[in-house]
């Protein structure tokens, strides 16, 4: 079986931190095409987590959003939190506390490609995030479909630029992320 | 004082306990789709006695002995109760968030004795223990009598968003569990720490026989035999995930001048997640 979570370091232009609150941090998220009769797209949540995976923030979750129901029509069945618990390690990091919809954290599922998060250490949710070691978690879920989560590790603040790559290898395809100081 | 009560009192003193736990013929389950869900999920739970736990091959469960307890401590009722041939079921939606407690216990008295090398037992399944009625039924040519109270519980649990302990602030009479890790948030590659009380005291040395689902997909019952610690604890690495069906008994001479020798059981079932 090929390696199928390789996770390499690459260290780009040896910059000397220069201040303190200036990093931010990048991530993409590759959502692959999966070649079945009926698709849905996933849920996908990412996390920092501290090294006794306590959570140190919440990055993401996407989810079916409730779509109002047509006036005057009942509610639809199920709520789309129904399969929130599928993303079963985020759900007990955390997940389970919060009351969905969060704003700045919570949005509607996305399609296949290539998804770009960007967060600036000073503001929410890296502002206040001590120096250490931390792991990021990407957990895709799917229904109809199996369930991934990909770590990957780093230090905080980094103290040059940094790619960090992972490759799932069936939810999630290339997962990259980018740390700046 | 009837005449009769003297003399009754005298036997039910000098009655022994058979020192042997009598084993279970059928294992007594209940099974929840799902125990880990967010508020206002809906879930269906089955309830039944067989040979192996989770095989709907024997009898249902009685739902009268059901009490749902809610993270607030209110109790609930089962929404589509139904008793089939093979199983019991109800329903249940969890509208609050937090830990619920799904509970079946017995609490009964049953006497037997040994009549000339026959058998006799009273009261029949389902009728109430008397001093009295037991009197009236005991041939003067008894011996060995026994007169032991029963108390057994059976209990699942399952939680809407983070795991809460309310359901556990008082221990039951007899045997209870108490969880060290929460019952709701087991995990295969994470070891689990649970304890074990009578009357809320520590339950030391005790065997807690755990079985995993599945057992008709195997050629082997594959039980654990975990013995409780001097705390009442044990901790149980889970060969892997699924629905565990957890068992441990015992008996003392805790009871009451009627009853004086106690037969506890409890069972759990939990789920374990894969990690």
């Amino acid at each position: 079986m090929k390696d199928f979570r390789f996770l390499s370091m690459a260290l780009g232009l040896a910059m000397t931190a220069p201040g303190v609150s200036a990093a931010d941090l990048a991530l993409s998220i590759e959502l692959p095409r999966i070649d079945v009769a009926e698709y849905h797209r996933p849920y996908v949540a990412t996390w920092i987590e501290r090294e006794d995976r306590s959570v140190a923030a919440q990055l993401s979750v996407w989810y079916q959003l409730d779509r109002p129901a047509p006036s005057g029509a009942a509610p639809r069945g199920e709520s789309g939190t129904k399969w929130l618990p599928d993303l079963r390690q985020w759900w007990r990091r955390g997940g389970r506390d919060l009351a969905m919809p969060v704003d700045g954290l919570s949005s509607a599922t996305r399609p296949v490609g290539t998804h770009v998060l960007r967060f600036d250490a000073g503001s929410r949710p890296l502002a206040g995030l001590e120096d250490g070691r931390y792991r990021l978690v990407v957990e895709a879920a799917r229904e109809e479909g199996g369930r991934e989560q990909l770590p990957i590790a780093f230090d905080w603040p980094p103290a040059a630029k940094q790619t960090l790559d992972a490759r799932g290898r069936s939810e999630l395809g290339a997962v990259q992320l980018q740390l700046t100081p | 004082m009837s005449a009769t009560k003297p003399s009754l009192s005298a036997v039910l003193a000098a009655a022994v306990l058979a020192s042997a736990p009598v084993a279970q013929a059928h294992k007594m389950w209940m099974q929840p789709s799902k125990t880990v869900l967010s508020v206002g999920q809906w879930i269906t739970v089955d309830a039944a006695a067989s040979t192996d736990p989770f095989v709907r091959d024997h009898r249902p469960l009685g739902l009268d002995s059901l009490t749902i307890t809610a993270p607030d401590g209110a109790v609930l009722a089962p929404t589509n109760p139904a008793t089939g041939e093979l199983r019991s079921s109800f329903d249940l939606r969890l509208d609050q968030p937090g830990t619920y407690k799904l509970a079946m216990a017995r609490d009964g008295i049953s006497a037997s004795w040994d009549d000339a090398g026959k058998r006799g037992r009273w009261p029949p399944r389902g009728q109430p223990f008397s001093a009295d009625g037991l009197a009236k039924v005991l041939p003067p040519t008894a011996s060995d009598l026994k007169v032991v109270r029963m108390l057994s519980r059976l209990e699942t649990f399952v939680t809407a968003g983070s795991p809460t302990t309310t359901v556990f602030d008082e221990p039951a009479e007899g045997l209870a569990m108490q969880p060290v890790s929460a019952v709701n948030d087991l995990y295969a590659d994470e070891p689990a720490q649970l304890r074990f009380v009578i009357d809320g005291q520590p339950a030391a040395g005790l065997v807690v026989e755990v079985i995993a689902d599945g057992i008709r997909y195997r050629d082997a019952v594959e039980a654990m035999e975990l013995e409780t610690d001097a705390q009442g604890r044990i901790e149980i690495a889970w060969p892997r995930p699924g629905f565990y069906w957890l068992n441990v008994g015992t008996e003392d001479r805790q009871g009451s001048a009627e009853a004086p020798y106690r037969r506890l059981s409890y069972t759990a079932v939990l789920e374990v997640l894969s990690p």
